[in-house]
């Protein structure tokens, strides 16, 4: 064989498929797929969900998740086709040739033992080393991994780490076996930007340190520019394209290539204030009951008419809480909120049915939004019913302007969610929340589920709605790709306070304070050579170290 | 839409003993209590299952039993059911004090074997079939509440419910419209399983004589009056006992079945 550690040819994967209506059969989802991975190299596999990345990487290991088979193709690691081994051979391979870091860590470290312990565990139950040299070995990448007491932290346990960290350990578990071949499955996609930065630099840096290969997986196009060599795009189990990242980047010759990676250039005219506002937050304060700390401290913003403002802040900023006093779920200890030239009533049971209805909201997760047994008819026609009483006829005329609204068919009317693409959910809780003719919607990370395309989608939606019904939102969100797209002021949180708050143009332009640059130095751009630009320039550590 | 074998085996039987239960007088070749024979005569063309320990047509009080068991089994599971969803399900949204009060009060009762405090309400209440349903019911809600309430806990913290909740949805819309649809599948699956615990329960009580009161008929009375006979190789005891293990098994198939399906209407399987 060539030196290539990883050579998959024609790779075919399927899986049976249970469909609500009619007999479980077969199909197949990833259709003959080819690469080569050279010793050293990354290789970064990119696409939307259901694109068969994940299917794909797990294939290195010849291994397949939920009745997944791989069926047919060869799969040559370090030589041998893995494909024709036994299992007794596969599980030599499994965690000692080829390993696997998967995207959230939180959920694959067992909760009740010490991470140095899971670290080591398959280098020394493979054999590859004794306890003592594990250990070591350990602590070596913990330390090349940046992490905080290289010596000390593997007596820590899973929920004694940040976030940020914990994917650290993971990578330092899946090196550790000393492997030919790691499999990286979204590493970041669950941390904050800041965070993300972090991590990704570790990761280069390990996998430049220890000369493994390594397939790195992720929607992310901005990201895998940072950390891969090659990058091979897929979509729907086929590859759209195949190149260096150079190449893919800067001069993409397929369609979809080109709209991954001008993805979020919406270009979007900020309005200027208006005298009224129709939503503003005085002095608020607010703590969880129990507690003796304020989540939120002093906020004040306001909402125009028909404008977007945009919260942004890290996980823990206080973001969601934020909306939680507004919509009245969470009562603020301090401060009262204003609407439509009146003041609401902190407690959500007070509020009129005029208040509840003016005020919208939907949510990041539009998969556990909807009630699961209710059809999208039934999910978008009770606010109409609710609010305006209406019924029969009237009320599906209704649905139906919604759904044309939101770009949906009418069909879509007797599905059920489980029936519906993760983008026509949300959709679907865009029409639902516009059901009620509000003044103004609350956006709670809408498109951070979504993938890249998808998200965009939405993103054109709402600016268009907006238009229209002349409806005030107030975006959550993390990311600012997504703010500079949409946003007409910007309040930017950091540990339950307003930091820095004005017009998108004032927000985004110098000089910033620490905590603003860090987070706009953050977001990944889609060029060579950013993510070592940006640690260069850093000022301020991330919260998450 | 096929219907699994072993669904199809439980609804049969199932079907069969309902069917019996409910047309029990048109069935029966005798009377209930009419005696038509001598004691314990084998099984023979006039009586198919023989007689029992006082000549009476074992037959037909198999038949007339099966009524009383299922009868009493089938409205003591709706009484729990009802009582002990409902009162699972408002803890579950209303929470604070109504949930703690509920709770411990669950608890407190949980924590007595119910045999030992049914036979305790029993020895002191007058035995007839409605205090029986009663006891048994409200003995099992315990078990209903603390599945019901449980499962509306989760489902309570969900986007949608809070989408309601937002919306100025009332309680009955939120747990009639929004939780029961989603806690349905488990708790229909565990009727099942309640219904056959409610067959044993009074059969158990029938046997150690504070159930169904002679002479009306019930399977565990029946086992309680010819378990003499097992002594001289006499099988008549064996009848009904064979008769309450069919029926738990057919009706946990069928209510398997039913988890299945439910759950798979949401795009999932198992």
């Amino acid at each position: 064989m060539s030196d290539a550690m990883l050579k998959v040819r024609d790779l075919k994967i399927g899986a049976t498929v249970y469909p609500p209506s009619g007999k479980p059969h077969d199909i197949e989802i990833v259709h003959g797929v080819s690469f080569d991975l050279e010793k050293g190299k990354v290789l970064g596999l990119i696409g939307e969900s259901g694109a068969g990345k994940s299917t794909i990487g797990l294939s290195a290991m010849a291994y397949g998740r939920g009745g997944v088979k791989i069926t047919g193709g060869e799969v040559w690691v370090n030589g041998q086709d893995i494909l024709k081994h036994g299992i007794r051979d596969l599980r030599r391979l499994r965690g000692a040739d080829v390993t696997y870091v998967s995207q959230s860590a939180a959920a694959s470290f067992n909760p009740a033992k010490k991470i140095m312990e899971q670290v080591t565990e398959a280098a020394i139950l493979q054999g590859k080393f004794s306890r003592k040299e594990a250990e070591a070995r350990a602590v070596r990448l913990f330390d090349k991994l940046g992490l905080p007491n290289p010596e000390t932290i593997g007596n820590r346990y899973p929920h004694q780490v940040s976030g940020g960290q914990l994917q650290r350990c993971m990578t330092a578990l899946a090196l550790c076996p000393e492997p030919d071949l790691v499999v990286f499955d979204e590493p970041t996609t669950a941390l904050d930007v800041t965070t993300q930065i972090d991590v990704l630099m570790a990761i280069k840096a390990a996998i430049r340190d220890t000369g493994v290969a390594a397939l790195y997986i992720t929607h992310d196009l901005a990201v895998v520019a940072q950390v891969s060599d090659d990058i091979m795009v897929l979509r729907m189990g086929e590859t759209v394209e195949y190149g260096t990242v150079d190449q893919i980047i800067n001069n993409p010759q397929e369609e979809y290539t080109q709209a991954l990676v001008s993805v979020r250039s919406i270009d979007h005219e900020e309005k200027q204030p208006t005298p009224d506002p129709v939503l503003s937050v005085n002095h608020v304060t607010a703590r969880y009951r129990g507690t003796n700390f304020d989540v939120l401290r002093n906020i004040s913003v306001d909402l125009h008419e028909g404008q977007t403002l945009a919260v942004v802040g890290e996980s823990g900023s206080g973001k969601s809480t934020l909306a939680r006093v507004i919509t009245g779920l969470l009562p603020p200890s301090d401060g009262d909120i204003n609407f439509a030239g009146r003041t609401l009533s902190p407690a959500l049971e007070q509020r009129s049915k005029e208040d509840l209805r003016e005020l919208q909201m939907i949510y990041q997760m539009a998969d556990t939004a909807m009630n699961p047994r209710q059809t999208v008819g039934t999910i978008i026609g009770r606010p109409l019913e609710f609010y305006f009483g209406m019924r029969g006829a009237e009320k599906r005329k209704r649905i139906k302007e919604l759904l044309e609204e939101i770009e949906m068919a009418d069909g879509f009317i007797d599905r059920y969610p489980a029936e519906l693409s993760g983008g026509q959910k949300q959709r679907v809780c865009i029409a639902r929340a516009l059901a009620a003719k509000p003044k103004m919607i609350i956006c709670d990370e809408v498109t951070s589920a979504l993938d890249p395309l998808v998200a965009d989608g939405i993103l054109k939606l709402l600016l268009n709605l907006q238009k229209i019904e002349n409806v005030a939102y107030l975006f959550i969100t993390h990311d600012l790709a997504t703010v500079r797209a949409i946003a007409d002021s910007i309040a930017v949180m950091y540990q339950g306070k307003v930091v820095r708050y004005g017009t998108k143009s004032e927000v985004l332009s110098p000089p910033f304070d620490d905590y603003t640059d860090l987070l706009l130095s953050s977001v990944p751009e889609m060029k060579l050579g950013w993510l070592e630009e940006v640690i260069a320039h850093r000022k301020m550590e991330s919260a998450g170290n | 839409m096929r219907i699994p074998i072993s669904a199809m085996i439980g609804l049969f039987f199932t079907g069969l003993y309902f069917f019996i239960a409910i047309f029990a007088p048109w069935l029966a070749p005798y009377g209930m209590t009419e005696a038509v024979g001598d004691v314990w005569e084998p099984a023979s063309s006039t009586h198919w299952l023989g007689t029992d320990s006082i000549g009476r047509d074992l037959l037909t009080r198999m038949i007339y039993g099966g009524r009383t068991t299922i009868w009493i089994a089938t409205a003591a599971t709706i009484l729990s059911f009802t009582t002990g969803s409902i009162l699972g399900l408002l803890a579950a949204t209303i929470g604070g004090w109504v949930d703690q009060v509920l709770s411990r009060l669950v608890d407190l009762l949980m924590s007595i074997p119910s045999l030992i405090f049914a036979l305790v309400v029993l020895s002191v209440m007058p035995v007839t079939v409605t205090v029986l349903i009663f006891v048994m019911g409200l003995l099992d809600s315990t078990r209903v509440y603390r599945l019901a309430r449980a499962v509306a806990v989760d489902i309570n913290v969900m986007d949608y419910v809070e989408a309601a909740k937002l919306r100025g949805e009332g309680r009955i819309w939120i747990i009639f419209r929004e939780i029961l649809p989603n806690a349905l599948s488990p708790l229909v699956a565990e009727m099942g399983l309640r219904f056959i615990f409610m067959v044993l329960f009074v059969s158990t009580l029938s046997f150690l004589g504070l159930g169904v009161q002679p002479p009306a008929a019930d399977w565990g009375g029946i086992v309680k009056e010819n378990k003499e006979g097992i002594v001289y190789g006499i099988p008549a005891a064996l009848v009904p006992a064979v008769a309450i293990a069919t029926l738990a098994i057919s009706v946990n198939l069928v209510a398997d079945w039913i988890l299945n399906r439910t759950t798979s209407l949401k795009g999932g399987r198992g």
